[in-house]
C-alpha cells in the first residue's frame, strides 16, 4: 500500500504537471490528464482506507468553501478532502452569513480573496459564474457546481466509481437518465465520459433535453426502456420538484412511471448493470428503494466514497502547481 | 462657438454620399446659417468670398448626421447609468446628430410633460436633435393606453414600450388603431413574452452546452406574426423594433408584399455578432434581443442590402459595472453603440456586404422619412446636420475612453475602419476629432 509520502513524491516528480490554474470545467481536460487525475484518485482511496489519514500535501494552506447553493454532501466532502490533505478549511454560505443582501458575487470573492486563501471552492446557481469568479482573485478556483453548466469533480468522482467498478470506462455504455436540461452533472460527465472512450445515451422526456442535443455526440432516448437496452451502467439525474411548475412534466407519478428506475426497467440493461446517482435522491421518483439500495447493483455509497479522493486529487494537483510557483 | 463662427462654411475636396440622390463621388458642400447652401459635385470650388471659412477634407467622407431611433440614457431615474448630456456627447462624438430617445425610464415617458421635460433638458445641453418616443401604453406596463395624442402634439416622435412587448392583443390592437387615428407611429419588439421568460440566450447547441436558460429563435417570428395581423387589422403605422431571425424577416417580406404600413430595424449588434460571442459569458453580449446563430446574421444583413430592413438602430443601452460584472444569467441586458455605430456600420461596406449608399441610406435618410425629418440628406435647404469621417482609418476600440458614462461596449478591443473627423449640427461644431 502507498504511504502519504510516496504519493507526494509521485506528485513532485510527475513528469506532466497539472496545466490549468483552475478546475473549472472538464471541457479543458486532455484524456493524459483526466487519467493522470483519477490515478492521483485511485492513490488516494487507498489512504482514505488507512487509520491514519492525513497528508501534509496541502500543509500551510488555506481552503475557503464558498456555497451559495447549500449542499452539505458537496461541502462536506471538499472539506474532508481538504482537511486529509492538511490544509485548513474555512465554510462560508453567503446567503446565511452576515454577508448583505446586495453584494454581488464579485464583492465577495474579491473580499475573500484579500484574505488569502489558496484553494476557494464555489457553487453558485448561475451558469459561468465560477469561470467569472476566477478571472476576478488570484487563488485557485474550484468549481463545486454553476448553475447547469458543470460540475467537473462530480464527473471525477463518477468515473474513478467506474474505472474502480469495471477496471475502465473505455468501452462502456452509458446511460444518464432524466432531467438532462437543467443538470450540470450531465453536462460534465457526457464530457468527460466521451474523454475517456466511453459511449454515452441521454434518456428522459423532450422536455428536459438541453436544445441541441442531438449534436453532443451522444444517442438521445425518449422511451427509457430503449434507452436503457443493454447498457452497462444507469447514472440517474435528480429531478428536482419545482419542475412540475414549468410544464416540463405533468406529475412525479407520471414520471416515475415512464422515467424512473425500477427493477423491471434495469432488467432490460446488461446483467452486469451498475446503478448511479449523484444524489440526493428522490426515492419513488427518478429511482426505487429497492434498486438504490441493492448492493449487488448500487454505486451510490462508493460513489460518496470516490468523491473525498477524487477531490483530494484536484486539489492536491493545484496545490502542487501552487508549490511550482506557476 | 455660434458666435465666433463665420456666416458660412464651405467644405471642399469631400467624398459626398448623398443617400437621396444616390449620388457617390468628389463634391463640396456650403453651410450657411445651419442649412445647406449648395451642394457642387466637383472636388473644388472656385470664387470663394474671403469670410467663408474653408474646411479642407482631403477626400474624407461628408455625410448626413446619423439618425438613431433608438437610445437609452439613464434620465430621469438612473443617471449613473447615463445622463442626456452624456448621451448626447457620446452621440456628437460618433457623428449621430439626432437620437430618439426609449420612453422606459424612471419615471416612464408616458405624458406631455415628460415628453417637454425631455425637450427642454435637450434644449439646455444644445448638442445635438434629441427626440423623445413617448410610452404606447401607461408606465410602459402594457394595459391603459398611454395619452398618445397629447404626447404627439407635445413632441412625442413614435410610440412604443421599449423592451416591454404588449402581451395583451386587445390592449395593442386599440393602440394600434388610436395612434392611426393621429397619424402616428407604433414600434414595437415582438418577443413572445412566455417563451422568453427568463431567457438570455438563444435556444441551440451552443446555449445547451453553456447551460444558459434559453428561448427558441421562433419566439420573435411569434409575436410579429400577430403583430402584422394587427397592422392589417387596423392600417396603422408598425415600426418592427430590432427585427433578428431569419423567419421573422420571411413574414416581414410577407408582409410588405400584403401592402402593410409596416417598417423593421435592425440593430448593429446583431449585424456585427452571432451567439458565440457569448462563449466565454461575457456579459458585454448578453443582448436583448438576445444574439443569434450566424445565418440568421448572415439573413440579417441580406436584408439591409435588399432594403426590406430599411434602418439600422445602435441599440445603445448603457449598463453600469455594477449590472454587468455579474455571472451572465444575472447581468443586465444591452450594449452601448453611439460611439461606435458608424465604424460598426462601415464594416459591412468594408466587407463587401453592404453599398456604401445604402448602409448611409438606412441610419439617414430612411428614419428621416419615417420620422418626417428634412434632415438625412444633402440637399440644398436641408439642416446642415453633417459627419465627416474617415472612412479608413484604423481605430482598436477601447470601451474605458468612451464619453459614454457606461463603457459596456461588446466592440470593447476589436479593430474596425472609420474615424469621425467633424459632426455638425445646425452647422455648429459639436465635435471634431483630436489631430
Amino acid at each position: 500500500m502507498e504511504t502519504g509520502a510516496d504519493i507526494e513524491a509521485s506528485i513532485r516528480t510527475r513528469a506532466f504537471p497539472f496545466p490549468h490554474p483552475h478546475f473549472l470545467s472538464v471541457q479543458g481536460l486532455n484524456r493524459p490528464q483526466a487519467e493522470q487525475l483519477l490515478d492521483l484518485a485511485d492513490a488516494f482511496v487507498a489512504v482514505n482506507r488507512q487509520a491514519e489519514k492525513k497528508l501534509g500535501l496541502l500543509r500551510g494552506r488555506t481552503l475557503v468553501n464558498l456555497f451559495f447553493e447549500a449542499s452539505t454532501r458537496t461541502q462536506s466532502s471538499f472539506e474532508l478532502a481538504a482537511k486529509r490533505l492538511g490544509a485548513d478549511v474555512v465554510n462560508m454560505s453567503p446567503r446565511t452569513s452576515s454577508m448583505t443582501k446586495g453584494e454581488t458575487l464579485i464583492d465577495t470573492a474579491v473580499t475573500l480573496n484579500a484574505m488569502k486563501p489558496d484553494l476557494l471552492v464555489v457553487r453558485h446557481a448561475a451558469s459561468g459564474a465560477a469561470a467569472l469568479l476566477s478571472q476576478k482573485v488570484s487563488c485557485s478556483v474550484i468549481n463545486a457546481g454553476d448553475g447547469w453548466h458543470e460540475h467537473p469533480t462530480q464527473a471525477l468522482l463518477d468515473a474513478l466509481t467506474l474505472r474502480r467498478a469495471f477496471g475502465k470506462v473505455e468501452g462502456l455504455t452509458v446511460a444518464i437518465c432524466g432531467d438532462v436540461q437543467h443538470s450540470r452533472v450531465a453536462r460534465s460527465n457526457v464530457g468527460l465520459l466521451q474523454l475517456l472512450g466511453a459511449r454515452v445515451r441521454l434518456v428522459g422526456p423532450p422536455t428536459l433535453m438541453p436544445s441541441g442535443v442531438e449534436r453532443w455526440g451522444a444517442e438521445v432516448f425518449h422511451d427509457m426502456r430503449k434507452g436503457v437496452a443493454g447498457v452497462d451502467v444507469v447514472m440517474m439525474l435528480r429531478l428536482q420538484l419545482e419542475r412540475m411548475d414549468g410544464a416540463f412534466v405533468p406529475s412525479t407519478r407520471e414520471y416515475s412511471r415512464y422515467f424512473g428506475l425500477d427493477s423491471e426497467k434495469l432488467a432490460l440493461a446488461a446483467p452486469h448493470v451498475r446503478v448511479m446517482h449523484p444524489g440526493p435522491m428522490n426515492r419513488g421518483v427518478e429511482i426505487e428503494s429497492g434498486v438504490a439500495d441493492d448492493p449487488r447493483v448500487s454505486l451510490i455509497q462508493e460513489q460518496v466514497e470516490m468523491g473525498v479522493a477524487a477531490r483530494m486529487a484536484v486539489l492536491a494537483s493545484l496545490a502542487a502547481r501552487l508549490e511550482a510557483g506557476q | 462657438m455660434s458666435a465666433a463662427s463665420p456666416r458660412a462654411t464651405a467644405f471642399v475636396g469631400a467624398r459626398l454620399v448623398d443617400p437621396e440622390s444616390g449620388y457617390d463621388g468628389p463634391g463640396c458642400l456650403v453651410v450657411v446659417e445651419g442649412v445647406i447652401a449648395d451642394v457642387v459635385r466637383r472636388p473644388t470650388l472656385d470664387n470663394l468670398s474671403a469670410d467663408i471659412r474653408v474646411v479642407d477634407c482631403n477626400g474624407a467622407l461628408l455625410i448626413p448626421g446619423l439618425i438613431d431611433l433608438r437610445v437609452k440614457t439613464g434620465e430621469p431615474g438612473a443617471e449613473p447609468k447615463e445622463t442626456l448630456k452624456s448621451a448626447a456627447r457620446a452621440a456628437a462624438a460618433g457623428g449621430v446628430t439626432s437620437m430618439v430617445l426609449q420612453p422606459d425610464t424612471d419615471p416612464a415617458v408616458d405624458d406631455p410633460a415628460m415628453v417637454d421635460f425631455i425637450l427642454r433638458r435637450a434644449r439646455d445641453i444644445e448638442l445635438v436633435h434629441v427626440y423623445p418616443a413617448g410610452a404606447a401604453t401607461k408606465g410602459c406596463e402594457g394595459s391603459r393606453m398611454a395619452e398618445i395624442g397629447l404626447m404627439r402634439e407635445a413632441g412625442a416622435v413614435y410610440f412604443t414600450d421599449a423592451d416591454k412587448p404588449i402581451i395583451d392583443s386587445k390592449v395593442f390592437r386599440r393602440v394600434l388603431s388610436y395612434a392611426k387615428a393621429f397619424g402616428a407611429m407604433v414600434a414595437h419588439r415582438p418577443a413572445d413574452p412566455y417563451l422568453s421568460a427568463g431567457a438570455v440566450a438563444t435556444a441551440g447547441e451552443f446555449s445547451g452546452r453553456l447551460g444558459l436558460p434559453s428561448a427558441p429563435a421562433v419566439a420573435e417570428r411569434i409575436m410579429l406574426e400577430r403583430d402584422l395581423a394587427l397592422c392589417e387589422l387596423t392600417g396603422a403605422r408598425l415600426l418592427v423594433d430590432q427585427i433578428t431571425t431569419a423567419d421573422s424577416l420571411a413574414s416581414l417580406e410577407r408582409g410588405r408584399a400584403k401592402g402593410l404600413a409596416v417598417a423593421a430595424t435592425a440593430s448593429i449588434n446583431h449585424l456585427s455578432f452571432n451567439e458565440l460571442d457569448i462563449g466565454d459569458y461575457r456579459t458585454f453580449y448578453r443582448l436583448d434581443p438576445p444574439l443569434r446563430p450566424e445565418d440568421d446574421r448572415q439573413a440579417l444583413i441580406d436584408a439591409v442590402a435588399s432594403g426590406l430592413v430599411e434602418v439600422i438602430v445602435s441599440a445603445h443601452a448603457p449598463a453600469p459595472p455594477e449590472d454587468k460584472r455579474l455571472p451572465f444569467s444575472e447581468a443586465a441586458p444591452g450594449a452601448v453603440g453611439l460611439e461606435t455605430f458608424l465604424p460598426a456600420l462601415l464594416a459591412l461596406h468594408h466587407d463587401g456586404r453592404v453599398a456604401l449608399a445604402d448602409l448611409i441610406r438606412a441610419v439617414t435618410l430612411a428614419p428621416a422619412r419615417l420620422l418626417g425629418l428634412e434632415a438625412g440628406r444633402l440637399t440644398v435647404g436641408a439642416p446642415a446636420d453633417l459627419v465627416l469621417c474617415d472612412a479608413f482609418a484604423p481605430v482598436v476600440i477601447d470601451a474605458d475612453r468612451l464619453i459614454s458614462k457606461s463603457k459596456n461596449s461588446p466592440f470593447d478591443g476589436r479593430r474596425l475602419q472609420g474615424q469621425v473627423l467633424m459632426t455638425l449640427v445646425d452647422g455648429r461644431v459639436v465635435h471634431q476629432a483630436q489631430p
